[in-house]
């Protein structure tokens, strides 16, 4: 259809800017379901504790086997980290780009390979905007609050809330020090993501972490 | 700032279309952006120019159409629109809402030459 307008042509397109990583995000979906692995996509606010949860999760998962896609704007610091643990990681490095996307991810799944893993961890980049809008053909979103960054958290990016299936809150060992409000930090955590399950975790010490890995063994796919 | 990205997104869209009409210029773009989707309306205009410069769209303009959010309340079945990010039910009050639409962003049409 087109009209004129200024001596130009007007196109109607109507096309969904997310329509190309949707479609990825489901052929990533396929290649998982396929390799009977477990994809687990890992958001939060930079410094809550995402690499730190991975690697107790990677040791107490065992004899399960895990492994880790890491993304960072820059350094593969996380992705050593995980290798400790002596689970393979490939680090993405966005450079400028904030959030993981779905063909990122396929690219990376392509160098590192499934096999042998029943679980694979996604762990975006440190930001509670951009990565929501990313579908990466995940079967669970978990988003990560911690008890340090104030219980009105959820209630500032909604948006990164939505679609979680499971809401950690982290540094449980933190909580007294820092007078958090569980209360209130789980009412708001419901306003935002009502179907979302809740769970208090600690990994440096290791608190809460059997529920979360009933959890992980439990994903439909 | 993944408003880079998604103007990124409009653009390989725009120019595959336009290329395909015969065109050789963009001269406009109009994005329908939902007021749920998060996105900064702002923050697209300042990436628009940055990302276009350089190719067949150099030099267009940007109109953003908003499109407001579509939620249906999960205890009285009442549909409303909104943009607030965090919906009550104007009826019942109740927070617990189905978002139906106005989360996502659409390359409406081009003006080509």
């Amino acid at each position: 259809m087109s009209g004129t307008i200024s001596g130009g042509r007007l196109l109607r397109v109507h096309e969904g800017l997310f329509k190309k990583n949707d479609q990825q995000a489901a052929r990533n979906r396929e290649t998982f379901r396929a390799a009977r692995v477990r994809a687990v996509n890992l958001l939060s606010a930079p410094g809550a504790g995402k690499t730190a949860i991975l690697e107790r999760t990677i040791r107490e998962l065992r004899p399960s086997r895990a492994g880790v896609i890491v993304g960072d704007l820059a350094t593969d610091n996380d992705a050593r980290r995980i290798r400790s643990t002596g689970a393979p990681a490939e680090q993405i490095t966005t450079g400028t780009i904030c959030h993981l996307d779905a063909s990122m991810v396929a690219a990376a799944v392509a160098r590192m390979g499934l096999d042998g893993l029943d679980v694979l961890f996604l762990e975006n980049v440190g930001n509670l905007v951009c990565p929501a809008s990313y579908d990466l053909g995940e079967n669970l979103r978990v988003v990560v609050l911690s008890v340090t960054e104030g219980e009105d958290k959820p209630l500032k990016y909604p948006v990164v809330y939505r679609n979680a299936g499971v809401a950690l809150i982290n540094k449980m060992d933190l909580a007294e020090a820092v007078e958090f409000d569980r209360q209130t930090a789980h009412a708001n955590i419901r306003r935002v993501a009502p179907e979302a399950r809740i769970l208090e975790i600690s990994a440096k010490t290791g608190s809460g972490f059997q529920a979360w890995l009933d959890c992980l063994a439990n994903i439909s796919t | 700032m993944h408003e880079a990205s998604l103007i990124e997104s409009a653009l390989d869209i725009a120019v595959a279309r336009a290329r395909r009409e015969g065109a050789t210029r963009i001269r406009r773009m109009t994005l329908g952006v939902g007021a749920l989707s998060g996105v900064d309306p702002l923050a697209l205009e300042f990436a628009f120019g940055a990302v276009v410069a350089g190719t067949m769209a150099e030099g267009a303009d940007l109109t953003i159409e908003p499109r407001r959010g579509e939620c249906l309340c999960m205890r009285c079945q009442y549909s409303f629109e909104t943009d607030d990010l965090l919906p009550a039910c104007p009826k019942c009050g109740e927070t617990d809402i189905a978002i139906r639409g106005g989360q996502d962003l659409h390359l409406l049409s081009l003006e080509v030459v």
